[in-house]
């Protein structure tokens, strides 16, 4: 038995510690820690309600703008307020375009390389890899451009300065594909650099900027808006957002697609791995059309069964601390959720947590009683078990043209083709509401906002609400109290928290703790395998803090990279 | 004005495909950006020529990675140059290959193999209650990884409001004791707030250091004057409307629409240093008062608590009223860009830049770079420079009509 212990873990948002125990080439069990504390749920008390989006927001700056989301639906939520259409329309573009951009970045600069052999791409054949793209996209992609993307990085590698590609675990045994994909995906990541800039402009037309786009506001949007409008919304930036959105959708079905098919192709055992607990929770969310229906259903999939859809109900939710920094052994609900930091763990240097009782920041969520996972293959399940008219041909038509069975979306690999596949779903309703908000515009309707809740004189003493968004992460949710006009709570659940979290009170370990055991390390000073499941969940750390200690026990034998 | 490169610089351009025209005119365009005399522009040729990739550790603290973020939206030079042309970044969490110890053996051989001649960028607060348990890096306190890094490096940037002076984590409420890195390593620090930058400012104070072999200046607070020099209100196209007293009453009516000014309805703008209104963010799309929503003072000291509630303007710090705040002066002061209208590098200045195109292609975005990235990081100043000005002229032509205030809706 080795425990081996990786810290920090990179590629990720925020600052994660993993600890494993590994027997005979496999992980036999894993700890989670998250290793940074900030205490926005105690900054934001006693605020005005009405600023509490701008601090949430800060939460995360990569899954920017769905903490503002969230936060506005809960205050909203608390002071009954309904937004107008317009509003809902720009908060979905807004919410499209961040998942968009968001699952690009993760596939490609983010995970790509715990499947990609950078210094491999330099001995590619340039004429095989323009075939190979012929092969599986229309996207462009001719043998000089590949010849001139291998040169640049073969002259990046000589250079010796091998910035953010040094230190990889190039060579390693565990990379399957050859050369020429690897040349492939390399340009993949470079022109998805420049993709990700061009997309989230649409955050800029609509918010102002990016990242932390600056014009939500409770009752809808602040948003200048009408068809000759200066700026903000107008008949020229509708065209622009048309043009993005586009582009968008473009590059998400003739790369991504594409490629993560690829790479699902050549690693067919990572379609066995990293299965995880199989409990998946969705809250739903992208409302649209007249009832305004969630776009993916809310519900709850058990046991991978998806001839079954179960309700969610935000009741069910509550967060333990038993394993947490924090004071305090029982588990509450979020509206009676305290954040109260008490780090008990080992003086630092920290050698290893894994012995300790408390070992982390995030709290541990639980729902009915139970850990679940969160995320995209949570909405992809849930959407399939729900019999979604787009969902499931998309699902079907994708794992019989890798010629797998269902079984296979629970998996390490099935959570990056769900990430996919939801983008491409996504990307053509991004086009819908974007062609609505221009007829809107056109058609002058310009309410945007609500304001007969903007006085807080109109406001009850007290008023509690639940705001929830499916970020790109998963299921988040926000639950403010507010008493006289100032917030009394504020709590925030979210995704990385769910998926990350340490055991709870009677032991049980969170989502990507569970999907770790049964994880093979070949080499255990080059851990890449447990690197390819942790990524796959897209951990984001720094929304994911309130963290767990350990006490004296045994040290780690190796601290890894 | 000058400049005549030796030889070997001129070949080496035509070598890489740019005309030696071209790549003069940016660079005496960056030299203006950065007030400087226009003698200069040989030494900014020669410097961002001749320059190897700059080695950049980039530290994550009490951050929301917004930062790298921005840097991610940077467009004059865009991300894949900066990481691949400009920069060795070679530790950076968020981007890095590697993981655990191996990705601090990363940075720790860069400590040692560039002491004084790397630069470290700082992106979050540092935690300092309890010896620093809040965030931990590595098992250790991330504070013992500022100093160690700070120390040994050529300066600091401090990017972002966090690093600045705990931002976020340092508000009202905040059990961590979080500060921001000034004080705390001993080299130079440079202090680039904002929530999150605005990535063209980074990469300028980066090229200014590749340029001269220091940092830009900076006001009291360790702000680049270029940047934050001015007001966020100065640039603002709702100026006019300020001063004629056209306010927006409520979110969505008809002044709204119209593009009136926020002030009543929160705008921090007019105590607000930075080039948000001149420079914009996301390729110059646009910015936070143009879209709708006010300002919230993210470049000022301590603006979580300063500067909320951010939609009242009886807050903590309550703002002059509007009839007693003085009316900047349109005209360019000292120690902003300076376009002389006789200089043969500005023929470039208030007219769409030649650069690369915004967007690469399939076809060559990932392909060496069209032009050197000397010329690009110089197009981008040269961007700045024009948009500075452009709203400038803009300003002094709309004054003459702004005379009568009009009643509000």
């Amino acid at each position: 038995m080795t425990r081996i212990a990786i810290d920090p873990v990179t590629r990720i948002e925020g600052h994660l510690r993993i600890e494993i125990e590994v027997e005979g080439g496999v992980v036999r069990d894993a700890w989670s820690t998250g290793t940074m504390f900030r205490g926005l749920e105690l900054i934001l008390r006693d605020r005005d309600p009405r600023d509490a989006w701008v601090f949430a927001q800060r939460a995360c700056g990569v899954c920017t703008t769905v903490h503002a989301l969230a936060s506005v639906r809960a205050v909203e939520h608390a002071l009954g307020v309904t937004v107008p259409p317009n509003a809902r329309r720009v908060r979905n573009v807004m919410a499209a375009v961040q998942m968009l951009q968001d699952h690009v970045v993760h596939f490609y600069h983010l995970h790509a390389l715990d499947w990609v052999d950078v210094v491999s791409a330099t001995t590619a054949d340039p004429v095989r890899t323009a075939a190979l793209a012929g092969s599986i996209s229309d996207w462009p992609g001719a043998a000089d451009h590949f010849a001139s993307i291998r040169d640049r990085i073969k002259r990046f590698v000589d250079s010796g300065q091998l910035g953010p590609f040094g230190h990889g675990y190039w060579g390693h045994p565990a990379y399957q594909l050859g050369p020429e994909a690897n040349l492939l995906l390399v340009a993949h990541y470079l022109e998805a650099l420049d993709w990700q800039r061009d997309v989230v402009r649409a955050h800029a037309i609509l918010g102002g900027k990016n990242p932390h786009p600056q014009t939500y506001v409770v009752g809808g949007m602040a948003l200048r808006m009408g068809p000759s409008s200066p700026t903000g919304l107008n008949t020229a930036t509708v065209g622009q957002l048309a043009e993005i959105a586009d582009r968008a959708r473009s590059f998400v079905q003739r790369v991504l697609l594409p490629d993560v098919e690829l790479v699902a192709r050549s690693y067919p055992e990572w379609a066995r791995l990293g299965r995880g607990l199989g409990n998946y929770l969705t809250y739903g969310d992208f409302p649209e059309g007249a009832s305004s229906r969630p776009y993916f259903p809310a519900g709850r999939v058990l046991g991978r069964d998806l001839s079954r859809v179960l309700p969610v109900d935000q009741a069910q939710v509550v967060e333990h601390v038993a394993r947490s920094w924090y004071e305090g052994e029982g588990a509450r609900h979020p509206f009676e959720g305290e954040t109260r930091p008490r780090y008990d763990g080992p003086e630092p240097p920290i050698e290893s947590l894994a012995a300790s009782t408390r070992y982390s920041w995030l709290k541990a969520p639980r729902y009915d009683g139970g850990a679940v996972e969160v995320g995209p293959l949570a909405r992809l399940a849930v959407s399939y078990a729900s019999g979604h008219a787009d969902v499931v041909p998309a699902v079907d038509a994708l794992l019989g043209r890798i010629g797998v069975g269902r079984e296979a979306l629970f998996s390490t690999m099935g959570r990056i083709a769900a990430r996919a596949l939801e983008s491409g779903l996504l990307a053509d309703r991004l086009v819908a509401w974007v062609a609505e908000l221009g007829a809107a515009v056109a058609g002058n309707d310009l309410a945007v906002a609500d304001s007969t809740r903007w006085d807080p004189a109109s406001w009850p003493a007290e008023a509690k609400g639940w705001g929830a968004v499916e970020a790109p992460r998963g299921s988040l949710g926000h639950w403010v109290v507010i008493r006289d006009g100032r917030v009394a709570n504020y709590q925030l659940v979210v995704p990385t928290t769910w998926n990350g979290s340490p055991r709870d009170a009677e032991g049980r370990r969170g989502a990507w703790e569970e999907a770790l055991v049964g994880t093979p390390v070949v080499d255990l000073r080059r851990p890449v395998e447990v690197l390819r499941t942790l990524h796959s969940f897209d951990p984001c750390m720094a929304c994911a803090v309130h963290v767990h200690d350990a006490s004296s026990g045994p040290g780690v034998d190796l601290r890894v990279g | 004005m000058g400049v005549d490169p030796d030889a070997g610089l001129a070949s080496s351009l035509v070598a890489r495909g740019i005309s030696r025209r071209r790549f003069l005119a940016y660079c005496g365009s960056v030299t203006a950006t950065l007030a400087l005399p226009a003698r200069y522009a040989t030494r900014v040729a020669l410097a961002l020529q001749d320059a190897p990739r700059l080695a950049v550790v980039w530290l994550n603290g009490q951050d929301c990675a917004g930062n790298t973020e921005a840097l991610l939206r940077g467009a004059r030079p865009t991300v894949s140059q900066v990481i691949l042309d400009l920069l060795s970044l070679d530790y950076h969490e968020v981007l890095m290959a590697a993981a655990g110890a191996d990705a601090e053996r990363a940075r720790d051989e860069t400590v040692t193999r560039f002491a004084k001649r790397y630069v470290a960028v700082v992106e979050g607060s540092v935690p300092l209650a309890q010896g620093g348990i809040h965030c931990l890096v590595g098992g250790r306190p991330f504070v013992d990884v500022v100093r160690e890094v700070g120390d040994s490096a050529a300066f600091t940037i401090a990017v972002g409001s966090c690093a600045f002076d705990g931002g976020l984590p340092g508000a009202a409420g905040g059990p961590t004791g979080a500060v921001g890195v000034s004080g705390l390593v001993r080299g130079p620090v440079v202090n680039l707030p904002g929530c999150p930058v605005n990535p063209e400012n980074l990469t300028a104070t980066i090229v200014h250091y590749l340029t001269f072999g220091e940092p830009p200046a900076t006001d009291a607070q360790g702000r680049p004057l270029f940047a934050y020099g001015d007001t966020v209100h100065e640039h603002c196209e709702s100026l006019p409307h300020y001063r004629a007293r056209r306010f927006v009453r409520e979110w969505g009516d008809q002044g709204h629409r119209a593009g009136w000014c926020l002030y009543n309805m929160g705008c921090r703008g007019p105590s607000t240093p930075g080039n948000c209104s001149a420079i914009r963010f996301n390729e110059g799309t646009s910015w936070p008062v143009a879209a709708g929503h006010g300002c919230v003072g993210c470049t000022t000291p301590r603006f979580w608590d300063a500067m909320s509630p951010f939609y009242t303007r009886g807050g903590p710090r309550p703002l002059e009223p509007p009839e007693a705040l003085p009316v900047p002066d349109p005209r360019p002061r000292p120690a902003a860009p300076q376009i002389p209208a006789e200089s043969p590098t500005t023929t470039t200045a208030g007219a769409p830049v030649p650069g690369p195109p915004a967007v690469a292609s399939p076809d060559d975005g990932g392909g060496g770079p069209a032009v050197p990235i000397a010329a690009v990081v110089a197009g981008g100043a040269v961007a700045i420079t024009a948009a500075v000005i452009r709203r400038r002229r803009q300003l002094e032509a709309e004054d003459v009509r702004d005379t009568e205030p009009e009643e509000t809706p």
